[in-house]
């Protein structure tokens, strides 16, 4: 067994000043600050902020289909509902929050004293803010806000009232948001690890970023340009979806789709990482198949650029294109699988434990597979004709994005909680946490799968009394899954102010000292609970693990 | 040859090359838009027909087969119109030439610039459908309350897939007054 060798030298003689003081005393300290730490706080505690706030718009979409008939909200309003709860928790929760645990465990996962463009990183933190600030807004526009669906396809989304060029333009500012804090990522990576951190030493985690930044570098642009062109069709006369002047609203659906699909892997790739980073710790194993893993990944991520018209099977493709898209859409199951195999021979005669990350962790390996499984049940063409728009989808995508990426965002929440604060958290809360959720997140959702086989259509606010019990149970597990999240809330306030009261040690966890890296040690386990403002300033020794070839 | 540039340099370098892709990209998603219509082209894909009218050349016609032909006619949001096709269903030859007409009343007092797009179900149809004459050629124009009878000239091409017996054909008139005033 070879050990990393930190450097823990009070006084580093040629250093710059920068690196020595610490903080900025005041509030003033959270708006100019370029420390990966601190912005990486920054976007953890707004991605939790608008994690609630998604939260309740669901919780409005759920109070409304309890029962059939118009209870509680406008249908137009409904609708804003179903469309910004999307937008909100895509944008505001789900990508803000993996980005925030890159910044924050990236460098320290890599050896690293920053992000490599330490300003940017601070930029892109407040373009967000705007961007969000900016879709929010819409809600008390004239006409409503956005409610054409976060896809926004033409010709209904140019219907909306004066909340379209808000719309449109908060979607410029979150885009450029992400691809900023992408090139930060892959510049971070490729520039700044400790010498000896080779590519295929890399925790997994960071491996699933630098992958992800890349889809987001290549992506992000396009869907920008999609939603330009809603503005120029709808503002300057232009015709590109607008079929009396020779466009094709069908166009639209592709560009989006080009966009969309590996958006969706955006959403799922870190949580892989996570997931990889996590299990080893808890089995006491090395990750199973290390070097498959990084070879699964790329292979996801660059499947999803050639199958993105599986989102479109009824717009009346020709035969051979929905085969096409059919067959390739069904091998990404492939590297998939691969993945879920890998984790469970992780597990496989490990000296497991059950923390609250490790179970979070079981629960997303069984329910990610349970939403895979609906997915290639929705890869195939002829019977997505009957799914299409259904319930069906609602509860494929949100098994994929709840119990998943969402599950996965707060496992790694308690996973690094304590070294992030120095603090252990009240582990039998974390625990009442994840059982209330896992039980009631599957209440929530699996019902929507007998809804949509059913014919339910999605987006809609009333429904044919025949769906009215599955609909009661669904709503009543969204609402036990909503107010349980506030267990989280209570536990991460209470951990910052000192949790259970035991400190925490550098390890913290049995195990991920020595499994918690990619081919050498876990680097953030070496470093002290809370870590300094400044780690790394001298790159650490780095030697692989004996695992590792 | 990396060892020699410092750490800025190297950032630096690595964010002009990701910046020039995110600009590329962005080119990518307009570049789509062209080669969208290139692609409907060669495959006949979503149903897009050719905009300007044919020939009209002598084909075999094929007497063994009758294709049923369905016309369709719809309105755009709240186009001002009356809008229907006088022949909604006809048997056709392949290789024969047919000409069917649609009934269009302005009604409003008002000039109204309309279009007509067509599209086809199954989409291939469009690669088989030869158009002589169509009103959805041009812009129709409409005086206050006038009515028009709408020509279209056609014939199927006699090498339509044999497996195809139908071909259902829409006509949809998109209001185009405000476009067409501008200009």
């Amino acid at each position: 067994m070879s050990a990393v060798v930190a450097e823990h030298d009070e006084h580093h003689e040629h250093e710059h000043d920068d690196h020595d003081h610490g903080p900025e005393k005041g509030w003033l300290r959270w708006i100019i600050t370029t420390n990966h730490k601190d912005i990486g706080t920054l976007y953890l505690w707004f991605a939790l902020v608008m994690f609630f706030v998604g939260g309740a718009m669901a919780l409005i979409i759920r109070a409304e289909l309890f029962q059939p008939g118009l209870s509680f909200v406008e249908p137009q309003f409904f609708n804003s509902m179903t469309t910004m709860h999307a937008l909100v928790m895509i944008f505001g929760a789900v990508m803000p929050a993996f980005v925030g645990l890159a910044n924050w465990m990236i460098p320290m996962m890599i050896g690293a004293p920053d992000m490599a463009l330490p300003r940017m990183n601070n930029m892109s933190f407040w373009m967000l803010v705007a961007g969000i600030l900016l879709l929010s807004s819409t809600l008390f526009m004239e006409g409503g806000a956005p409610a054409a669906g976060w896809t926004m396809y033409p010709p209904l989304v140019l219907q909306t009232g004066k909340a379209l060029p808000f719309a449109i333009f908060s979607v410029h500012l979150l885009g450029i948001s992400s691809i900023m804090g992408a090139i930060n990522i892959i510049a971070t990576i490729f520039n700044m690890r400790a010498p000896g951190m080779t590519l295929m030493r890399m925790p997994m985690f960071v491996w699933t970023w630098v992958i992800t930044a890349f889809l987001l570098i290549a992506v992000m642009p396009v869907f920008a340009g999609a939603v330009t062109m809603l503005l120029t069709d709808k503002f300057f006369e232009t015709s590109f979806f607008d079929a009396a002047g020779g466009g094709d609203p069908v166009l639209y659906q592709h560009i989006f789709w080009f966009f969309g699909h590996p958006e969706v892997y955006i959403l799922i790739l870190p949580t892989f990482g996570i997931a990889s980073t996590i299990i080893p710790v808890f089995s006491r194993k090395p990750l199973f198949g290390y070097s498959s893993m990084v070879y699964f990944t790329a292979s996801i991520a660059f499947l999803s650029f050639i199958v993105w018209a599986h989102h479109m099977f009824t717009v009346g493709m020709p035969l051979a294109g929905e085969l096409y898209f059919m067959y390739s859409t069904m091998i990404i199951a492939v590297p998939t699988a691969g993945k879920v195999f890998n984790w469970t021979a992780t597990m496989w005669k490990g000296a497991m434990t059950f923390e609250t990350p490790m179970l979070f962790s079981i629960s997303f390996v069984v329910l990610f597979t349970v939403g895979g499984f609906t997915g290639l049940m929705m890869a195939i063409a002829p019977s997505d004709l009957q799914y299409h728009d259904t319930y069906f989808i609602v509860a494929h995508f949100h098994y994929v994005l709840v119990p998943s990426a969402i599950f996965m965002i707060m496992a790694g929440g308690y996973y690094w909680l304590p070294k992030w604060t120095g603090n252990r958290y009240n582990e039998k809360i974390g625990q009442l946490h994840f059982w209330l959720s896992a039980i009631s997140v599957n209440i929530l959702f699996f019902p929507q799968h007998f809804l949509g086989l059913a014919g339910m259509p999605r987006r809609i606010p009333d429904y044919a009394v025949q769906f009215t019990d599955w609909n009661m149970i669904s709503s009543i597990g969204g609402f036990i899954f909503g107010f349980s999240q506030l267990l989280f809330l209570y536990i991460v306030v209470d951990t910052i102010r000192g949790g259970t009261g035991e400190k925490a040690t550098n390890e913290v966890w049995d195990g991920a000292l020595q499994y918690g890296g990619g081919g050498t040690q876990g680097l953030e386990w070496t470093l002290p609970s809370p870590p300094p403002y400044h780690t790394f300033a001298k790159p650490p020794v780095i030697v692989p693990t004996e695992y590792q070839h | 040859m990396d060892d020699a540039l410092s750490l800025k340099q190297k950032n630096t370098k690595i964010v002009k090359i990701l910046v020039v892709v995110v600009i590329g990209m962005f080119g990518f998603g307009y570049a789509l838009v062209p080669l969208y219509d290139v692609l409907c082209d060669l495959t006949g894909l979503n149903g897009k027909a050719k905009s300007l009218a044919a020939e009209e050349v002598p084909y075999k016609v094929d007497m063994t087969r009758e294709i049923n032909l369905e016309l369709i006619t719809s309105l755009n949001e709240s186009t001002p119109m009356e809008f229907r096709a006088e022949t909604k269903q006809l048997k056709v030859h392949p290789g024969e030439y047919y000409t069917v007409y649609f009934y269009g009343e302005n009604m409003t007092d008002k000039l109204l610039n309309a279009q007509a797009i067509p599209s086809f179900t199954p989409s291939i149809a469009a690669k088989y459908f030869h158009k002589v004459v169509c009103f959805c050629l041009d812009q129709q124009i409409f005086k206050p309350k006038e009515s028009k009878r709408m020509a279209m000239r056609f014939a199927v091409k006699p090498d339509f897939p044999k497996d195809l017996k139908t071909i259902t054909l829409s006509y949809t008139f998109f209001d185009n007054t405000k476009a067409a005033v501008q200009n």
